[in-house]
């Protein structure tokens, strides 16, 4: 790809270093080519922000970080780790790697406790008190501990966002996927879920973020890519992203994000 | 347009408005009345046909039942028209002789005291599953599932070594048989019908394929060529030292057949879980029994619930057709009765059967009254 800026940052640092590795991927649903030849490698610790019109294949990229998606040429490597059709090797990746979805997907028949022990007690096989104390402290960490024995359906929808990240958390994963973490959300609790997210980022775990919050873009992203029609067109640091961004889609768009 | 602008307009109250008790008319009996019966030219037509049809088929059915019924007596005579009855109504004194018939067939008098266990132990452990609050209900399905068909084996068909002689099966008859042939029908089919239903959805296809071929072939033929084929064909396949019994044959039978209806049901309700919910549970690294069993079915088997039940109260009454291979279940146990000549009378055999409507109409209507239930709180609990 021409338009491709040179992965710079990941070239500077040693393979041992690199939390997502993405090399030639390819992804066809039927005809339609999703994903063109994508070529990526994430850092450990840094954070990245994926945006671009939708249908350009954002979120199939980071829903094959932990294979909920095949693909059908390429290689993806995620903590040194690659993803074949083994599902031992899937297992070893989806253990490291937490996601959060648009649509939160928290399991209604459990409670809030019972989302974040699940996979720790049946995965981890942690013992259920154990596993409690956990979660309850990663409940207090997104402040909802006084929910914990409610059921879903009972919170509101950022409250419903947050539990999940909670319960990303409680698998103590090395990296955070997250799927338009805000876009299901009522404007007035987009701020809380972003705020939790912001301190994750602080914390150090590696994150890639698709999302059209901009303004969580310039604050905590590393780098910022921009992907349309299944191509990474740009990525960049976001004040160079956002202030002087070097291809005419990129700018296209922010014009229309930002107003 | 003068007249509007002269009248004063408040639009902030200076007083509270005081609570007012509603009108007449849409409250109280008058109220419901009004609302529920005759809210409508045409449904006031109908109310009032509903009205006379209860008033003509009800009292000659109480009178039938109650009123000129016939409690007890020794023999025919008693239910017979005569100068003091004319009209003689149902005669239960044939019920209560034949009664214990009806209940145990030719189970050995002095063993039927295993059949009362039996009833008494199943009834405790649908109630341990029933009440959705009742404790330690894990356990309970551990009982159901595991402890009692065992304990049903050994003390209906018998165990010598405990000292529990064993009760052929060509003896069992009546209640005891409905139930059990219902019973393992319930607890089998479940079970089956939800691998089946996973299968149905499986990524292999040779189990796809299998759990296919093997639903929608059962599903396409009738329940009384599955008993003929169990207790005709099977013999035919297996030496004659190994030949399965008559009873557990029909079981067998009635197993399958429910399981491939159950799978269609259970079916439905995988599909109506959402994808994300598949989607979240691998992306916690969750295999497929731990999410198909921690996260899908306690999610599918609870919107399937009323259909579930459906399926049980259908498998229910037709556990009447084993009568076809010669297996004597309640129904059929009225029917041999009815022909005994010292009870010969015009209404044997139409007592004898409100009898049998009365029992399958007592069983059903609960199993439906108890879904019922169970899905208001499942609505309740459950509002997204």
């Amino acid at each position: 790809m021409a338009m491709q800026t040179p992965d710079d940052f990941a070239a500077r640092n040693s393979s041992a270093e690199i939390a997502v590795e993405v090399a030639g991927l390819h992804k066809w649903y039927g005809e339609f080519h999703v994903l063109r030849d994508i070529n990526l490698a994430v850092a450990r610790g840094e954070r990245i922000v994926i945006c671009g019109p939708s249908g350009g294949g954002k979120s199939t990229l980071l829903r094959c970080v932990n294979r909920l998606e095949d693909w059908q040429r390429g290689r993806v490597v995620v903590d040194g780790i690659e993803l074949t059709d083994d599902p031992k090797q899937i297992l070893a990746v989806r253990r490291n790697v937490g996601m959060v979805f648009q649509q939160f997907n928290l399991f209604p028949h459990l409670t809030v406790l019972e989302n974040c022990t699940l996979a720790p007690i049946w995965v981890r096989r942690m013992p259920k008190k154990q596993a409690e104390e956990l979660a309850m402290r990663f409940l207090a960490r997104v402040k909802i501990p006084e929910q914990a024995h409610k059921y879903p359906a009972r919170l509101s929808g950022g409250q419903q966002q947050r539990v999940a990240i909670a319960r990303a958390l409680c698998m103590n994963p090395n990296i955070m996927l997250f799927d338009e973490p805000t876009s299901a959300l009522d404007p007035e609790m987009v701020k809380e879920v972003l705020d939790t997210m912001v301190g994750l980022a602080a914390d150090g775990i590696t994150m890639l973020v698709v999302t059209h919050e901009m303004g969580f873009a310039r604050q905590v992203a590393d780098r910022v890519i921009f992907m349309a029609d299944g191509q990474i067109i740009e990525i960049n640091a976001p004040k160079q992203f956002f202030e002087s961004p070097q291809h005419e889609r990129t700018r296209l768009f922010l014009q229309q994000v930002l107003h | 347009m003068a007249a509007i602008a002269d009248t004063p307009v408040l639009y902030v109250r200076t007083a509270p408005a005081e609570q007012l008790l509603p009108p007449p008319a849409s409250s109280g009996l008058i109220g419901w009345l009004r609302a529920n019966l005759f809210s409508s030219f045409g449904n006031t037509v109908l109310t009032l046909a509903c009205a006379a049809l209860i008033l003509w088929a009800v009292p000659p059915l109480l009178r039938f039942l109650f009123i000129d019924a016939v409690w007890s007596g020794p023999d025919r005579e008693v239910c017979l028209a005569s100068p003091a009855h004319p009209e003689p109504g149902a005669c239960w004194a044939f019920v209560r002789v034949w009664l214990s018939y009806f209940i145990y067939g030719f189970y050995p008098i002095p063993a039927r005291w295993r059949v009362d266990v039996f009833f008494a132990a199943l009834a405790f452990g649908i109630g341990w599953l029933a009440w959705l609050s009742a404790p330690r209900r894990d356990l309970g399905a551990v009982y159901v599932f595991i402890v009692l068909p065992v304990l049903s084996v050994v003390l209906l068909y018998g165990f010598p070594a405990i000292g529990l002689p064993a009760v052929p099966t060509n003896l069992w008859g009546g209640v005891l048989v409905t139930i059990v042939v219902a019973t393992v029908g319930i607890v089998a089919s479940l079970p089956i019908g939800i691998l089946l239903a996973l299968g149905r959805r499986s990524e292999l296809p040779a189990v796809r394929w299998l759990a296919i071929g093997f639903i929608e072939f059962v599903r396409g033929v009738p329940l009384i060529t599955v008993l003929f084929m169990a207790s005709v064909m099977l013999p035919l396949f297996v030496p004659q030292q190994i030949e399965p019994d008559k009873l557990l044959r029909a079981l067998i039978g009635v197993a399958l057949f429910a399981s491939a209806y159950m799978a269609e049901v259970v079916r439905g309700g995988l599909a109506a879980v959402p994808r994300g919910q598949y989607e979240a549970a691998r992306a916690l690294a969750l295999t497929y029994w731990p999410m198909m069993g921690l996260v899908i079915l306690p999610q599918a088997l609870r919107v399937t619930l009323p259909n579930i039940v459906n399926t049980f109260i259908g498998l229910f009454k037709d556990t009447t057709l084993v009568f076809v291979i010669g297996i004597f279940d309640f129904l059929r146990t009225i029917e041999a009765a009815r022909g005994d000549p010292k009870w010969a009378t015009p209404v044997t055999a139409t007592t004898g059967y409100a009898f049998a409507a009365l029992f399958y109409f007592v069983f059903c209507y609960g199993m439906s009254r108890y879904a019922r239930s169970v899905e208001a709180r499942l609505s309740r609990s459950d509002r997204r």
